[in-house]
């Protein structure tokens, strides 16, 4: 039963399938097994949230569940946000608002806060720093991720207005 | 680190599953969420030689109303519960304390069912059944056995579950009209680990409470309820002179322990001041009819 299982799943638009042992992570499997290495592995206990992706339309950190949990499922990592040459706009924002440095933190940062302006009708700035507070960038203090985060939600028609 | 080997199975039915772990007992790990388990794994802190994966299982993930309050599958994720109707209608308590359990990330996956199997004594989840007196459903090839809060969590990390016997669902009891709820915790960031945090449920009838339901976490080796800070608020009534004799007994019954985060004397007073903003918001709301 620790035998390589088959995995099939869609990842960014395409079907992929591949074997492995249950323990896999399904970080280690996408980045590994799959080849796609935006994914980045941070601490490997869900407290960085550097693997954070999109699995079935919801963040998740994919250094807490394993590949063979993932068979049949949907997911978006940072390869599948960009249409061709075209980026996200949430990226775009990022690139604009000076919202990276090092670059470590940006794949789950865009994960997060995709999902978290993507689940919400409206939001508040002090809940954008809440939701951003699920990833840990040791670079740019926050304030241009904000901006960026911000900007996106704004760009939807989510953002709440402040309190006057 | 990576997780050691073990033997995975993912049944898709309870019964298949409480088979398997009448089968292998002790030597498995029913892994719902994995939240908390796969960190434990990643860092070789546990070896199970098994498996039980209960996400593939269907029927165990629900929130519905039953006799008045509410009945809530293990493997109900914490994000399906802090976005349910019936949970803000039937335990708002349960949605108050599930939006402060880690990141937004950690709660598309996390369970209340392997919340409280894990027993974290920080953990907002068993507070709030013991609080609320919630009953955990246990399933084994023996039968179904129903296990109160209060006599589900036995120490640190360790719950009245038997090896062979799986959380099926938990059952919370009604909120009666005129109830207001809080949960409030102190944390270094958001999404960390509490270092205390006070569960508060309170029911103003007139001038009285009628009704005082009060928890800690992170101040001992388990859940605590406040017992004696719950009878000083429904005896002396919802002033705050009543509420700050409660804060001073809810400080006096919890037996916290220093550590790297903190030390015993300031979980201490955390609950005090935490008791104290619990039961100041649950009244507000009680009085407020926002619950």
């Amino acid at each position: 039963m620790t035998a390589p299982r088959k995995i099939t799943l869609t990842i960014n638009g395409t079907v992929r399938s591949a074997e492995a042992e249950p323990r896999m992570l399904l970080a280690d499997f996408i980045r590994e097994t799959l080849g796609l290495t935006g994914t980045h592995v941070g601490c490997e206990h869900g407290v960085c949230g550097a693997c954070t992706i999109i699995v079935n339309g919801e963040a998740q950190r994919s250094c807490l569940a394993f590949a063979v949990q993932a068979d049949g499922a949907t997911i978006t990592t940072i390869e599948g946000l960009a249409a061709s040459d075209r980026m996200h706009p949430l990226q775009k924002l990022f690139h604009e608002c000076h919202a990276l440095q090092c670059g470590f933190c940006t794949p789950g940062m865009l994960a997060a806060a995709l999902d978290l302006v993507g689940s919400h009708d409206r939001l508040t700035t002090e809940e954008i720093r809440t939701g951003m507070s699920a990833v840990i960038c040791r670079c740019t203090g926050y304030d241009g991720i904000m901006r960026a985060v911000t900007a996106y939600a704004d760009q939807l028609g989510k953002l709440a207005p402040a309190k006057g | 680190m990576k997780p050691p080997q073990f033997d995975y199975h993912a049944p898709g039915s309870i019964e298949e599953a409480v088979t398997l772990l009448g089968s292998y007992g002790g030597d498995a790990k029913v892994l719902a969420g994995g939240q908390s388990l796969i960190p434990v794994l990643n860092f070789r802190l546990a070896r199970p030689g098994v498996l039980i994966d209960i996400n593939r299982i269907g029927a165990l993930s629900f929130i519905r109303e039953a006799d008045g309050g509410v009945a809530i599958g293990a493997t109900t994720r914490q994000r399906m519960i802090e976005g349910s109707d019936i949970v803000g209608r039937r335990a708002p308590l349960l949605a108050d304390a599930t939006r402060l359990i880690g990141h937004l990330p950690i709660r598309t996956r996390g369970t209340i069912g392997g919340s409280l199997s894990h027993a974290d004594p920080a953990a907002e989840d068993p507070a709030v059944v013991t609080a609320l007196d919630a009953t955990m459903v246990a399933l084994s090839k023996r039968g179904e056995r129903r296990v109160p809060a209060s006599g589900f969590f036995r120490s640190l990390l360790t719950t009245a579950l038997e090896p062979d016997e799986l959380l099926v669902r938990i059952e919370f009891p009604p909120t009666p009209a005129g109830t207001g709820t809080a949960f409030v915790e102190i944390s270094r960031r958001h999404g960390d680990f509490a270092l205390a945090g006070v569960a508060a449920q309170v029911t103003l009838a007139g001038d009285r409470a009628s009704e005082v339901r009060l928890a800690a976490c992170g101040a001992g080796p388990g859940p605590i309820r406040l017992a004696a800070a719950e009878k000083i608020v429904r005896d002396g009534g919802a002033s705050a002179a009543s509420i700050e004799a409660a804060a001073a007994a809810a400080a006096a019954g919890v037996e916290p322990t220093s550590d790297v985060h903190a030390s015993a004397a300031y979980r201490r007073d955390l609950v005090r001041a935490m008791t104290r903003r619990a039961l100041e918001r649950a009244v507000a709301r009680a009085a407020g009819g926002t619950r």
